[in-house]
């Protein structure tokens, strides 16, 4: 890629800033639903327990897993672009910090999954 | 007089202008900042002891909020954490919908129903946290 000068045109860097507004509008969608079910623990503990029931589901499980995963990227992201904003190295050093948070991410993510999923797996396919 | 100007008299050109009042938009810039690196501490910790710790969502239920709540530090993490995360998502919205909403229109309606939205469920939340009864049946 030629070199323009410019941050985010074209390239991985242009698509950590499109996966930075995608998710984010993504965990704001859910923090609407999930403010409105932890609102009816004010409505009775059978009411909160049911929908919290949902939650214990595989196919629910599972996406909890895309949520933190989502959330997780939002919150590396947002600390690389801090870093490219204030930092005087950040700006020469965006793309590596790129990587450095996909890296740690990963890092987290696989056992992170493993723990989230523990039960599901279990119930789905029997303990190990 | 002639067109040569006078370098004993003070220059009296308009300075560039400059908006008066506080820079909403610098503002919100700051804010997205200093919110975005507390909520990194608040939301990663939420998330890891409510789907990682100690059989992670499975163990969620009525009893286990009740024995958080209980706690002026878990109460004040969760409403910290539902202020700042309700108007940190808000903002960028606002900035996405001042991004790809074309007519003025278009724009007002979306953050009206943005803002409406944010609102309800931010005083829903506070409304929650500050009511919340772990002896209701």
């Amino acid at each position: 890629m030629a070199s323009t000068g410019t941050l985010y045109r074209g390239g991985v860097s242009m698509w950590s800033w499109v996966a930075h507004r995608i998710t984010g509008v993504a965990v704001l969608f859910f923090l609407y639903v999930h403010v409105l079910d932890t609102a009816l623990i004010r409505v009775s503990p059978d009411a909160y327990d049911t929908i919290i029931a949902s939650y214990k589901t595989p196919l629910v499980n599972l996406m909890e897993v895309g949520l933190v995963g989502a959330v997780l990227f939002h919150a590396l992201n947002g600390l690389r672009v801090m870093a490219v904003d204030f930092w005087e190295r950040g700006p020469r050093l965006q793309k590596q910090m790129l990587w450095v948070i996909v890296g740690i991410w990963l890092l987290v993510m696989v056992p992170g999954t493993f723990y989230m999923m523990k039960h599901t797996i279990e119930s789905l396919f029997g303990a190990a | 007089m002639s067109a040569t100007p006078d370098l004993a008299m003070p220059n009296t050109r308009p300075t560039p202008r400059r908006r008066q009042g506080v820079n909403f938009e610098k503002n919100s810039w700051i804010f997205m900042r200093a919110s975005g690196l507390i909520l990194v501490i608040l939301v990663l910790g939420h998330l890891f002891i409510m789907n990682i710790l100690d059989g992670g969502v499975q163990r969620i239920n009525f009893a286990f909020v009740a024995g958080r709540w209980s706690s002026p530090f878990w109460q004040f993490w969760d409403l910290t954490m539902l202020w700042l995360a309700m108007l940190h998502g808000t903002n960028g919205l606002r900035v996405i919908i001042g991004d790809y909403a074309k007519s003025g229109k278009t724009r007002f309606w979306l953050r009206g129903i943005l803002y409406t939205a944010s609102a309800a469920t931010i005083l829903l939340g506070t409304l929650v946290i500050f009511t919340f009864d772990p002896n209701l049946s």
